[in-house]
């Protein structure tokens, strides 16, 4: 519908470029900028979700059709890439390029939202087990093992069966609260190391209550691990919701999101891969991606790796 | 001699070890009194329980592996502090009872800056807004002898020197007021010519806000630079107490007079030193009879059979006659053999 779509998408990549050589160029003056992009894929891991997360922002100035309705159902049905519709159209005549980047929409906005309130809850449950210790922590220790213990895909399909047709908020919502276990465990283990030192002693000594010096004393100081694993678990849960929508019960169609626009075109593999290949091809670059940025978080802020004369 | 500020009546501070299989007695039957205004050196060797002692005066104690025995009595104020609710406790925490710790760096949090941490117990217990708790900030910083506050305020831990950072722990401790300051080793981390300055901080700051001071320290010239009375430790028990100047001019009990004998001295260069043989043995297994007598060199028969209680002296020639002269040696009541030394 907007002729400067096309150069609206380049614009993008080309802010996102940018972006990207800004940050390197800033990051390598301090030390553990330098450790993040020692990382082979660090600088290609921040363009790459910077660029998806610009083009899914600018989704009605990026494309030309309507991402869920149907063009012209005899002329446009699984036509293959053309100027008009850079990626194809799939079974219903849809724009597959519209619908990528309205599904990045939902996928990467259902994937760092599930991930943000997993990890809150995971490190608020970690930081209370670890400094309280005790009942408390063996209470919620004992629940954490539960949840480990039963496996993630029949909690969610549980939920799942209850409604006909899941709400968004309610994915979010489900992913979310079924995937902290981890994480608490992880930042139990490190406050129960942080508790002893010394400026955690140093600050009951002054008379702090333990809900302030959780607040200011500890979770600061294992915020390390909380955004590494943080920034690990978006790819994750970014395939969850993927393979959720594409066995059809995750994001209900006709909203697009990458998992379900590979279960619509998984029939026409054969004649029309385009509507398959490329969402396919946009949440492996996503995740290797996120996955990249994730681990060389981890080799700039472990502060098990610093070595004499950084920090 | 008027009340007590703080009384520590037979306070047993035990842990039980890793495994479960044996108990730690740290600090087993302490008993001793501060007064306000003194300064009180608690004084012995690595591993006999001072630390372990402090801590348990706010009952800092990690609990568990720790536990402070039934029985035991830290009265402060007239208030017994182990019956305290945790509430109650936080109350009396930094603001009636302050501590300084050995290492000022592990002791501050690497993530906030100087001034927010010196100023937090004043906003915890004075319920202070941030501006007046930044203006107090400054002035603590100023009185513990900052240069340049304004802008040392705004300085992370690792931006300071180990002895700045000692300085902002004692700005920090101080900010409230407290009646009473445990200063724990707070120069042992320090170079030597930081650490007379950080002792003259606290003795001139005690005696600008007229707090007691319990100093604990294995370096004797601190002790006979800036303590009133010292308590010697040994093996989690109070072995000796007395004035500074009668435990240096003629110590009762054999260990204080092996702590001197081991203190190398300006004025007799060529005087070989003295250690006292052996270590402190492991808290899970005190010895019998004298806890000292295997390292002792009066040691006899008596001495592995039975242990000596707290002989309490008062001497003709002790200056301050108020304060009762103990030491936990049976030579107190056969002086005789102290002439029996045996290297």
């Amino acid at each position: 519908m907007i002729a400067g779509a096309p150069v609206i998408s380049l614009g993008a990549v080309a802010i996102a470029l940018l972006v990207s050589l800004e940050a390197q160029r800033r990051g390598i003056r301090r030390a553990w900028g330098r450790r993040f992009f020692q990382h082979p894929l660090a600088w290609f891991g921040i363009f790459m979700v910077t660029t998806f997360v610009l083009l899914a922002i600018a989704a009605p100035w990026v494309t030309r059709y309507p991402p869920s309705q149907p063009l012209d159902i005899i002329a446009l049905q699984n036509r293959p890439p053309s100027l008009l519709h850079p990626l194809g159209t799939d079974v219903y005549s849809r724009d597959v390029w519209s619908r990528l980047i309205y599904g990045s929409r939902v996928s990467l906005s259902v994937g760092a939202l599930a991930m943000l309130l997993a990890v809150t809850i995971g490190a608020l449950v970690g930081a209370v087990a670890g400094y309280m210790r005790g009942g408390i922590d063996a209470v919620l220790m004992r629940i954490v093992d539960v949840g480990l213990a039963v496996p993630r895909i029949y909690l969610l399909l549980l939920a799942v069966a209850l409604w006909e047709h899941l709400p968004l908020v309610l994915l979010v919502l489900i992913i979310g609260l079924t995937g902290w276990f981890g994480t608490s465990r992880l930042v139990r283990a490190e406050v129960l190391a942080l508790r002893e030192r010394e400026f955690v002693v140093a600050a009951r000594a002054i008379g702090g209550e333990p809900g302030r010096i959780i607040a200011r004393h500890v979770i600061p100081n294992v915020l390390t691990p909380i955004v590494v694993s943080a920034a690990l678990g978006i790819g994750n849960v970014m395939l969850l919701e993927a393979g959720l929508s594409f066995l059809g019960f995750g994001v209900q169609p006709p909203t697009p999101s990458w998992g379900n626009m590979i279960a619509d075109g998984a029939a026409q593999l054969a004649t029309a891969p385009w509507s398959t290949l490329f969402p396919g091809l946009a949440i492996a670059l996503v995740v290797t991606s996120l996955n990249a940025v994730g681990d060389a978080l981890r080799d700039a802020l472990d502060p098990r790796r610093y070595r004499v004369g950084d920090a | 001699m008027n009340e007590p500020l703080l009384s520590v009546r037979d306070l047993k501070t035990y842990f039980v070890t890793e495994r479960g299989e044996g108990i730690a007695r740290a600090v087993d039957g302490v008993s001793f009194d501060l007064y306000p205004g003194e300064t009180l050196g608690l004084v012995g060797e690595s591993g006999c329980g001072k630390t372990v002692t402090a801590l348990s005066l706010l009952r800092l104690v990690p609990e568990p592996p720790g536990h402070i025995l039934a029985g035991s009595v830290i009265q402060y104020e007239g208030r017994d502090l182990l019956g305290l609710t945790p509430g109650e406790l936080r109350a009396v925490r930094g603001a009636e009872i302050a501590m300084v710790f050995q290492e000022p760096h592990a002791s501050l949090n690497p993530v906030f800056r100087i001034g927010d941490q010196v100023s937090e117990a004043a906003i915890v217990h004075q319920r202070l807004s941030r501006r007046a708790a930044r203006a107090k900030t400054l002035e603590m910083l100023e009185l513990v002898g900052i240069p340049d506050p304004a802008r040392r305020i705004d300085a992370y831990p690792h931006q300071l020197s180990g002895g700045m950072l000692q300085r902002v722990m004692i700005a920090m401790a101080l900010i409230c007021h407290p009646k009473v300051l445990i200063a724990d080793e707070p120069t042992t981390a320090l170079d030597v010519t930081i650490q007379a300055q950080i002792v003259e901080l606290l003795e001139r700051l005690q005696a600008e806000l007229g707090m007691a001071l319990i100093l604990i320290t294995h370096d004797l010239g601190v002790v006979a630079d800036t303590v009133d009375r010292v308590v010697v430790m040994y093996a989690g028990r109070v072995v000796e107490t007395a004035t500074t100047r009668d435990l240096f001019a003629h110590p009762l009990h054999p260990y204080t007079e092996g702590l001197l004998r081991s203190v190398p001295r300006l004025d007799d260069p060529r005087r070989r030193l003295a250690g006292i043989r052996g270590q402190v043995p492991a808290a899970t297994g005190w010895p019998a009879g004298c806890r000292f007598h295997p390292r002792c060199a009066y040691t006899w028969e008596r001495c592995v059979a039975d242990e000596p209680p707290l002989f309490e002296r008062r001497e003709p020639g002790t200056r301050d006659a108020g304060y009762a002269r103990t030491a936990r040696c049976w030579l107190l009541e056969e002086p005789g053999r102290r002439d029996d030394r045996h290297e």
